[in-house]
Order: structure tokens, then C-alpha cells, then sequence
């Protein structure tokens, strides 16, 4: 592959996955020449699942533990509902993720590797069957591999959720005392690593780091798979260099190039201002914003739309997607929707209901065993500054054009029990 | 009970899976925990030293107390 050129991840992609041989054909190179473990270190890859942990300093953690029946499982979980790119990279190169994953099981000694696919979506179950028959059938050596297919929940793509249902058939988060915490099955440490984080240290293992860093920037090097959805054309997963500005991605996506609002990182992640259009997409450019890259997702919100409602309408079916294990999270968060429905349909004090809300914020974050609700209270935090003005006008009765208008852009599945948020 | 004294700071940790809301701790150890307003502990997250015994004993009876056994007094190894 030539240096410094895009796309990398979606190299020679088709509308079919590629074949192990045809994957052979395209990403021919053997393995670089350096070990593996220093390379991964030289190249800066950082995870692209949501926190951008170092992937090398996870690696040498698990390295360290020791037992011989280490797992490496890859998260293709997917449960961000505005993210395709997941999906997108198995139904294009599942070998390029599988490489990866090998390469990361070589590096920490791994026997077994199991890639975890949401059972609702049947096409990638299929592609992934089809992609590790295809390398069991041509050798029976290296790390054993599986396939998962849990059940899709938002709370199910979190790693300790995953572990749990490797381990014991539960999709729930556990608690987790001290960090870094080393997860396992049975008593065999775990490494867990997005689809996407795989598939890069995939590139890497062939190309080496100094080719890994002819994209991006210093401190965030490489490229990423974006999911842009909202006010676009049609939804998108595109592959940008980390560090290139949003209204470019906005452009190539041919979404709205005026937006009101775009939200990043998906729907733990944050709201960010419509005039900061010129940010650079990588965590360091963002982070004065308070904003990060997540889950790699935008969604463009345009100038017609309600943020109030749409934010309101993300809370609820996050507050519906909790697990219900932690207090603060099964309580606290259908309480956050409905200060929020006060405010979005003002009925009574809104002052109050404002500073109640305020409150119950601080009560919830950091509360829970997992991140979700951390995830909800920066949503509502960053809302609460993004759209401080609508709040106002909301409070003062003049709701806005656009929450009354049936036209929505943040995609919310369908809520299972919408009347009874509350758990009894 | 008679109180060792140690060196170093604790916190007292929950394990919010297992906390069913009880409120004992809230009524055994004051000064580390307050409640939200759903009846879940919010405990002081700065590290208290071994030689505040009084909180230290507290944190013990909140300990001992948790009828779903949720809390740990944990050490923290300052650097």
C-alpha cells in the first residue's frame, strides 16, 4: 500500500467482504520486520472504541498476567445506534480485523480469540462465520477462533459487559474496584479491542509504525472510521486522517455545511457548537471543548431542528437502556429525562426544575459500577451549555419551530417499555 | 474493637452493584457518607488518613454494617 494516502482501512473495499485470498492479494506484505510489541508502541495506536486508551500500554498489561489461556476478544459489539462502522469494516475486511486480533494475540500470548458480533444484525454474522471457516480451513495453527453473537443492548458493547457474557451468558457491566483492571474468563486474563482498533493494528503488523504514522497527528496518529448521520444526504462511514477539520468531513459526507450543533462520540459523548467548525477531528484539538472523538460518531444537527427534544428523546431511551444494576443509574437517569421533559414542555418552574437537574447530575456522575451513566450526565452537561439559549426560551414559554415539528435526527430505537421508564 | 493504628490514608469504597440502598451507612458513618435522593450512598472520594480514628471506626461499623456486605475500606498506597 502506497505511504500517506487514504483510505487504508477501506482499501480496495467492494460491496462484498473480501475473500482470505483476495485479502492476501490486496494487503500483500509479509509481516513487518520489528517485534510486534514495539511497533504497536512506536505507532501511537490508541483504541477506537470511545476511551482511546493506549492499545500498547493495555497490551503490555495483559502481557505481564500471567496464564497460558490468555483471550483476546474483539468488540464489534457496535451498540452506539449512530455508528455503522463496525459493521461496515466486517462487511468489507473481516480478515484485516482478524490479522489484527492475531497479531495482538501473538503479542500477549493468547490462545483463543473470540470476535463478538451483536446477533441482530444476521449479514456480519454471516460474513464473520464465512471469514474464520475460511482461515480454520486453511490452518489449523495459531490462536483458536470463535464466534459470539450476544444479544444487541447499548450496555452489552461495554468490555466488562462482554467479558461477563463470555463468562457467565450475562450482558452486564461489573464492578470493577481499581484501574487498570485486568478482566477475565474463568481465570484467564482478557484483553478486549474494538473491531476497528484490530483492523489498524492489522495495518500495522504488516506496514510497521513509521508507515502507521504517515497520517494524522503526532499525538493522534493514524486514520479513524467516522459514522456521519443526521442532516446529511445519507448516512455515511467515511475513513479521515485524525487532525482534518470538521467542515472537510462535514463536506465529504455532503451533510449540512451550516449546522447548529454536531454531536461527537456518540450518545455518551458530547454536543459541540456549530461555530467550531474548524476544529481538527482528533482528541487533542477537541479536548478544549471538552469534547472527544469516542465512538467516532457525528451526527449534524441543522439549524431547523429542537436540540432540546432531540436530547430529551437520547436520555429517555438511554435511561431505558440501562442495565438497572447501580442505584444511581436505574433511578437517577429516568429522573434526568423527565427534569429534561419539564424543561423541553415547560409546565411548571422551570428555574427550578433547571436547578433540580443541576443536582441530580452531580449525584449520578461517577455513581454507577460502568461509564453509562458518566456517558448521559456530560450528554446533558454539554446540551445544557450548547443550548443554553433554547433552554431560556423554552423557560419563557416560547418553544421552538423545531420541537414541534415531527422531523427528528438522532436515531433512538424503538424504546421497549415507553410508558413505565421507571424500575420497579 | 481496638483501633490499630497504621500508617497511611483509606477510602471507603461501595460496590454500587451490590448496594441495594439500605441507608445503614449513611446512619453509621456520617462524616464519609451522604445520601442522594434516591437513598444511594454519594461517599467522600478524598482519602482519609488511618490516624482520623474516628472516621476510620466509623468506616468500619459502615463496613460491618452494609447488610449486602457492599462496602471496603480500601488503602490507598500514596506515592
Amino acid at each position: 500500500m502506497r505511504e500517506n494516502t487514504l483510505p487504508r482501512l477501506m482499501y480496495a473495499a467492494g460491496p462484498r467482504p473480501l475473500s482470505l485470498a483476495q485479502h492476501e492479494e490486496v494487503f500483500a506484505s509479509p509481516r513487518s520486520a520489528g517485534s510486534l510489541l514495539e511497533e504497536l508502541e512506536a505507532s501511537g495506536l490508541t483504541g477506537r472504541g470511545g476511551a482511546a486508551f493506549p492499545t500498547a500500554r493495555k497490551a503490555r498489561l495483559i502481557r505481564e498476567q500471567r496464564g497460558h489461556n490468555k483471550f483476546v476478544v474483539v468488540n464489534a459489539m457496535e451498540g452506539e445506534p449512530a455508528s455503522h462502522k463496525d459493521l461496515t469494516l466486517l462487511s468489507t475486511h473481516p480478515h484485516l480485523v482478524l490479522d489484527g486480533a492475531e497479531y495482538l494475540a501473538s503479542i500477549v500470548g493468547a490462545q483463543n480469540i473470540a470476535v463478538c458480533v451483536a446477533r441482530d444484525n444476521p449479514t456480519v454474522v454471516n460474513h464473520v462465520e464465512r471469514a474464520l471457516h475460511e482461515r480454520t480451513r486453511r490452518s489449523l495453527r495459531g490462536p483458536k477462533l470463535e464466534m459470539h453473537t450476544p444479544p444487541w443492548r447499548y450496555v452489552a458493547g461495554e468490555e466488562s459487559a462482554l467479558v461477563h457474557w463470555l463468562d457467565d451468558n450475562e450482558s452486564l457491566p461489573q464492578f470493577r474496584p481499581t484501574r487498570p483492571h485486568v478482566l477475565r474468563i474463568g481465570h484467564a486474563p482478557v484483553i478486549v479491542d474494538n473491531a476497528e482498533t484490530c483492523a489498524n493494528m492489522g495495518l500495522i503488523g504488516r506496514y510497521g509504525a513509521a508507515w502507521f504514522r504517515g497520517v494524522g497527528t503526532a499525538n493522534s496518529p493514524g486514520s479513524a472510521l467516522v459514522s456521519v448521520t443526521g442532516a446529511v444526504e445519507r448516512p455515511t462511514v467515511l475513513e479521515v486522517a485524525l487532525g482534518t477539520p470538521l467542515r472537510v468531513i462535514l463536506k465529504s459526507a455532503s451533510a449540512d455545511p451550516d449546522p447548529q450543533a454536531l454531536l461527537l462520540g456518540g450518545y455518551g459523548g458530547s454536543w459541540l457548537e456549530g461555530s467550531h467548525l474548524d476544529l481538527g477531528y482528533c482528541n487533542e484539538a477537541l479536548a478544549p471543548q471538552g469534547v472527544s472523538t469516542g465512538a467516532g460518531v457525528i451526527v449534524v444537527l441543522p439549524r431547523s431542528a429542537c436540540g432540546i427534544v432531540e436530547t430529551l428523546r437520547v436520555v429517555r431511551w438511554m435511561a431505558n437502556e440501562s442495565a438497572r444494576q447501580c442505584g444511581p443509574c436505574a433511578f437517577g437517569l429516568p429522573a434526568i429525562a423527565e427534569d429534561l421533559n419539564h424543561l423541553a414542555h415547560p409546565s411548571r418552574d422551570p428555574l427550578s426544575a433547571h436547578k433540580q437537574l443541576e443536582e441530580r447530575l452531580g449525584q449520578i456522575d461517577g455513581h454507577g459500577a460502568c461509564r453509562h451513566p458518566d456517558g448521559v450526565v456530560r450528554f446533558v452537561r454539554s446540551a445544557l451549555v450548547t443550548f443554553a439559549e433554547d433552554f431560556s426560551r423554552h423557560a419563557n414559554g416560547l418553544a421552538c419551530a423545531g420541537s414541534r415539528a415531527n422531523v427528528h435526527y438522532l436515531s433512538v430505537p424503538h424504546l421497549e417499555r415507553e410508558e413505565e421508564l421507571i424500575w420497579e | 474493637m481496638g483501633v490499630r493504628r497504621r500508617a497511611g490514608l483509606f477510602i471507603l469504597q461501595v460496590n454500587p452493584i451490590l448496594c441495594d440502598g439500605f441507608g445503614h451507612c449513611g446512619e453509621l458513618a456520617p462524616e464519609l457518607v451522604k445520601m442522594d435522593e434516591w437513598g444511594y450512598p454519594i461517599i467522600n472520594p478524598e482519602p482519609v488518613p488511618f490516624t482520623n480514628t474516628g472516621a476510620h471506626e466509623s468506616a468500619r461499623y459502615a463496613e460491618r454494617g452494609c447488610p449486602r456486605q457492599a462496602l471496603r475500606i480500601r488503602k490507598i498506597s500514596d506515592k
